[in-house]
């Protein structure tokens, strides 16, 4: 299989839609016939990365490679940058505001969430610069 | 356990998927946080939950589950209802508080399956 490449622009702001393009990676996942529990693992990972662009960063872009051995998902935003990547990898630690809570996010488990999920994960941040969080997940031979 | 049984134990209303009735679920999952659902998956395949909106959809969605119950009576808007029809998951509404719903649910059987408790 060669190397497919999907893009997924972010909107911000907009909580409501927020989801999307994790919606729509999962369907093309499923349609290239990837076992689920790897469709599984990085749909939650996208997701939670999605909606971090929307509540904290609005909005950025996510680039997903599937490959035969794995996922590589790279979700890219030109928000504010995380000042203590330690504190927010932190199951709990939120920042997220009222509206964000009433949606129900803001528990602080997405970060935790996609280091659960992924087989690696990094996150490289500036503040006032924007934040990139990176993720693979391998796929079983 | 099936959706039928389900919503018998719950006296619920079904929104969308009155022919899916017949579908079965293991286990459940019941939360207000969209990330502490999430957190825990196995194989729950019914969400309680006391919010409304389109993320618990999308969220129920990323996990594969076939049915999302809104518990304290509350009644989504159609575009939810249109969001889950779209994925084929099956759309509640009960009476019940969170507490006792998930009370009823389990000690008619269907169990947690969340990591740490089976
Ligand atoms: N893309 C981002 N840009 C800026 N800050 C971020 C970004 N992603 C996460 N953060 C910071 O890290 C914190 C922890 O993120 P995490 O996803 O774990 O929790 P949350 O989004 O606050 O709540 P939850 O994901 O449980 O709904 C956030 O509250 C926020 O301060
Ligand atoms: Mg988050």
């Amino acid at each position: 299989m060669e190397t497919i490449k999907l893009v997924y622009p972010v909107e911000g702001g907009d909580l409501i839609e927020a989801g999307e393009a994790s919606s729509k990676m999962k369907l093309t996942l499923k349609k290239l016939g990837l076992p689920q529990d790897v469709i599984r693992r990085a749909s939650i990972c996208m997701y939670e990365g999605e909606i971090n662009m929307v509540i904290h960063a609005d909005g950025g872009q996510a680039e997903v490679e599937v490959d035969t051995d794995q996922i590589i998902i790279r979700m890219q935003d030109t928000g504010p940058g995380i000042p203590d990547v330690a504190q927010a990898m932190q199951e709990g630690f939120s920042t997220a505001g009222q509206t964000a809570r009433e949606l129900g996010f803001g528990a602080g488990m997405g970060l935790p969430n996609i280091k659960r999920y992924s087989d690696e994960m990094s996150i490289e941040t500036e503040l006032g610069k924007g934040t990139t969080v990176t993720v693979r997940i391998k796929i079983p031979q | 356990m099936r959706l039928s049984d389900i919503k018998r134990i719950l006296n619920a209303e079904v929104l969308w998927g009155e022919e899916h009735l017949d579908r079965e679920v293991i286990s459940a999952c019941g939360s207000d946080f969209m990330s502490d659902v999430l957190a825990f998956v196995k194989n729950q395949a019914l969400l309680l939950t006391g919010l409304v909106n389109p993320q618990v959809v999308r969220t129920a969605d990323m996990l594969e589950m076939k049915c999302i119950i809104f518990v304290r009576g509350k009644v989504p808007g159609q575009s939810i209802v249109d969001l889950a029809k779209e994925r084929d998951i099956v759309v509640m509404t009960c009476p019940k508080r969170m507490y006792e719903a998930c009370g009823l649910l389990y000690s008619n059987g269907l169990r947690g399956n969340c990591d740490g408790d089976d």
